[in-house]
């Protein structure tokens, strides 16, 4: 009977309803198609205005490490280490913690304690990063002055950490690493989570019934199956802290040229040289800071799809093992 | 137990999102918030009734502007009490720094623009209304502020600021210091550098007076040569905006950096003198800036550089702002109120300039200055 009412509605539905499915793919492919025009669009005006500089420079633009305005010379190679040495120091203090984090709220906590913590996790995602920025300058600057010269004079002579831990200076690589991985805890820390919820209940219990400590079972069950989508995690972290603006801008120290492994060294990034110089731009360097732009832009994308490869191979491979 | 919790959070999110709009309005953002709400000061009525003594005008238009934020304080001061006076006219300065007030009036998305330099040579064609009209509104001192315990006045010569801005002097007691300063008990203190993280004019013309005064022209002691960002040393400090720099100064002991007047004399800075063209060392003061003016050679467009200025009273870190606009105006009445404006800023606005920390121009070139209003082109 219910069957039969069933087949009675099809022949409504391929009237106007089948029309209104036909809108809705219509509207829905249209806007898909609208993000990659823009994106093409953008990709386009930005790379199309950077004719001047590369006439200028030429390829020299990519591995020279001045940045010297008054006399024409403008290379983007100090940018890019900066841009890079702040996200490698801020995942270097951001994944330990974060993993930490993960692992607590999934396997350690008590159930009461979970929701708040990930409520707590998810607000400091939502605070704007010039107020991290301020606080870098105003706070953590201004009272982290000692530990940069404790670390500075006891490391000094020792062989590598001596170049790590150089002449020290509170707005610095560190310092915008210190806030960089404040930011983007919250980001590895919830996707992390998600990761290891979906080890399978079973192969938890089985490693426990094996007589597994708690961190042998971690050791044996969990981090085995969430490995891909942990990579995927910090490598959008990554992304994160590369595309930062305002609050490295405020931390960093703004020096130009800085191709130092010193942490303790202030420096420059790619977004953080792009507003600082825009206001006063004349034509030339403006051509110059949309060429710095256009290759933040083609590595955050490169690291981005990278990222979610991994990401979407993990999920694969954690499905076909349930 | 759980409601109140949630309220918290919502509470303290809320305090957050707020926290988050004062510190962005406060920091450079500052310029973007004029754009939104700031000046835009269409008069008061009892305003109008209490401080015209002129017949009301009938002056009626909707004039956009952006451009320098080093002239910002005296041209919302003066847009203030000129719409007070022409309640028909609304006037929206957004700053943006000079290059994008110059950029902004090349595109005629604004119909004046504040800038403290001269539109280059090359940029000339992209400016798309035609001729350009320089009018000068108003000189200040840019200070060499500095922050060393014990020591109230400093005076500094070109080379001894050249060589400390080069981390080449780099303790308060140095013997080039000392000479300049006899009398002055200085201490061992390391010299902190402070000097601006984002381009700017004040860069720019800081670099300009130490680059004609002992540049590569001039003995070779100054070589990172001028711009609104120029190489600094590592080993020097960076500080976002005239107020960042102040503040970094003041929390630093042993700090010195070049600051614009209005925000060092807010910050309570202490400033050197600095040694002149004339080989006098001259207080950053507002009479000092007007005579350098005074002092410096004025084209025929109304340009000049005040910096490094002929004169023995002359500051010799002067830097100076014109309001820009296009000779031929293509609207009736944004062109008559423009005009007014410009009027205004140049007469009356050259007594209140002093009140918000400005030097006002020197009388002839004032009088320069009105003369050429009459070949701002109008159309009937």
């Amino acid at each position: 009977m219910t069957t039969e009412q069933h087949i009675d509605e099809l022949p409504n539905l391929s009237g106007s309803s089948q029309r209104a499915d036909k809108a809705f793919r219509w509207v829905s492919i249209g806007a898909g198609l609208i993000v990659l025009v823009i994106l093409g669009l953008i990709t386009y005006t930005m790379a199309s205005r950077t004719g001047p500089v590369f006439r200028h420079m030429g390829f020299r633009f990519f591995t020279e490490r001045r940045w010297a305005p008054p006399k024409e010379i403008y290379g983007a190679l100090a940018l890019m280490w900066g841009t890079l040495f702040t996200a490698i120091i801020a995942l270097f203090i951001a994944v330990p913690i974060s993993i930490g984090i993960a692992l607590f709220v999934t396997q350690v906590a008590p159930a009461w304690l979970r929701k708040p913590m990930v409520y707590v996790m998810d607000l400091l995602a939502v605070i704007p990063s010039v107020v991290f920025g301020m606080w870098g300058v105003l706070v953590l600057a201004r009272h982290i002055k000692g530990l940069y010269k404790w670390l500075h004079t006891t490391f000094d002579s020792w062989p590598i950490l001596g170049s790590i831990f150089g002449k020290p200076q509170t707005r610095s690589f560190l310092t915008a690493g210190i806030i960089l991985s404040i930011m983007v805890i919250p980001i590895i820390t919830s996707l992390a989570r998600e990761v290891f919820e979906t080890t399978p209940q079973s192969e938890k219990e089985a490693a426990l019934a094996l007589g597994a400590t708690r961190w042998e079972m971690i050791r044996g069950a969990v981090f085995p199956h969430s490995k891909g989508g942990l990579v995927g995690a910090v490598m959008l972290g990554l992304g994160r802290a590369m595309g930062e603006t305002i609050a490295v801008a405020l931390t960093i120290g703004s020096a130009l040229g800085q191709l130092t492994f010193n942490v303790l060294a202030p420096g420059n990034s790619m977004p953080s040289l792009i507003t600082a110089e825009w206001g006063e731009a004349d034509a030339l360097k403006k051509s110059a800071l949309i060429a710095v732009a256009v290759t933040l832009f083609v590595i955050t994308i490169i690291i981005n799809v990278i990222a979610t490869s991994v990401v979407q191979r993990s999920i694969k491979r954690s499905r076909g093992a349930v | 137990m759980t409601m109140s919790k949630r309220l918290t959070f919502a509470g303290a999110a809320v305090a957050i999102a707020l926290t988050a709009t004062a510190c962005g309005s406060s920091k450079k953002t500052e310029e973007t918030t004029t754009t939104a709400a700031a000046v835009e000061t269409t008069a008061a009525p009892e305003t109008t009734a209490a401080e015209t003594t002129a017949a009301p005008s009938n002056l009626s238009a909707t004039l956009d502007a952006s451009g320098s934020t080093f002239v910002k304080n005296f041209l919302e001061e003066g847009v203030s009490r000129f719409t007070a006076a022409n309640s028909g006219v609304t006037i929206n300065y957004a700053g943006g720094g000079s290059g994008k007030g110059r950029q902004d009036l090349a595109d005629q998305i604004v119909a004046f623009a504040g800038t403290d330099s001269t539109i280059k040579d090359e940029d000339l064609p992209t400016f798309k209304g035609g001729d350009v009209l320089y009018f000068p509104a108003v000189v200040a001192p840019i200070t060499v502020s500095f922050n060393v315990s014990g020591v109230d006045k400093l005076s500094l010569s070109p080379t001894t600021i050249a060589k400390i801005f080069q981390v080449q002097i780099t303790k308060w007691n140095d013997a080039a210091i000392a000479a300049e300063n006899p009398g002055v008990t200085l201490p061992d203190t390391d010299i902190t550098v402070v000097h601006r993280s984002d381009s700017s004019g004040t860069t720019g013309n800081f670099t300009k007076f130490l680059d004609k005064a002992v540049g590569a022209d001039a003995g070779a002691i100054w070589t990172l040569g001028t711009g609104s960002t120029v190489e600094w040393s590592p080993n020097t400090q960076a500080a976002e905006g005239n107020g960042g720099v102040a503040q970094l100064i003041a929390a630093t002991d042993g700090a010195i950096g070049y600051v614009d007047f209005a925000d060092a004399i807010k910050a309570g800075l202490k400033f050197a003198a600095v040694q002149n063209k004339a080989g006098k060392f001259v207080d950053a003061t507002l009479e000092g800036a007007s005579a350098a003016a005074a002092g410096a050679t004025v084209k025929d467009n109304l340009t000049f550089s005040a910096v490094w200025a002929e004169g023995d009273a002359a500051y010799p870190i002067t830097a100076q702002t014109w309001i820009i606009i296009y000779k031929n105006q293509t609207d009736k009445a944004k062109g008559e109120a423009v005009k007014a404006l410009l009027n205004f800023l140049l007469t009356e606005g050259q007594t209140f300039a002093k009140d918000v920390n400005y030097a006002p121009l020197p009388a002839e070139l004032a009088t320069k200055a009105i003369a050429q209003l009459d070949a701002i082109v109008i159309p009937a």
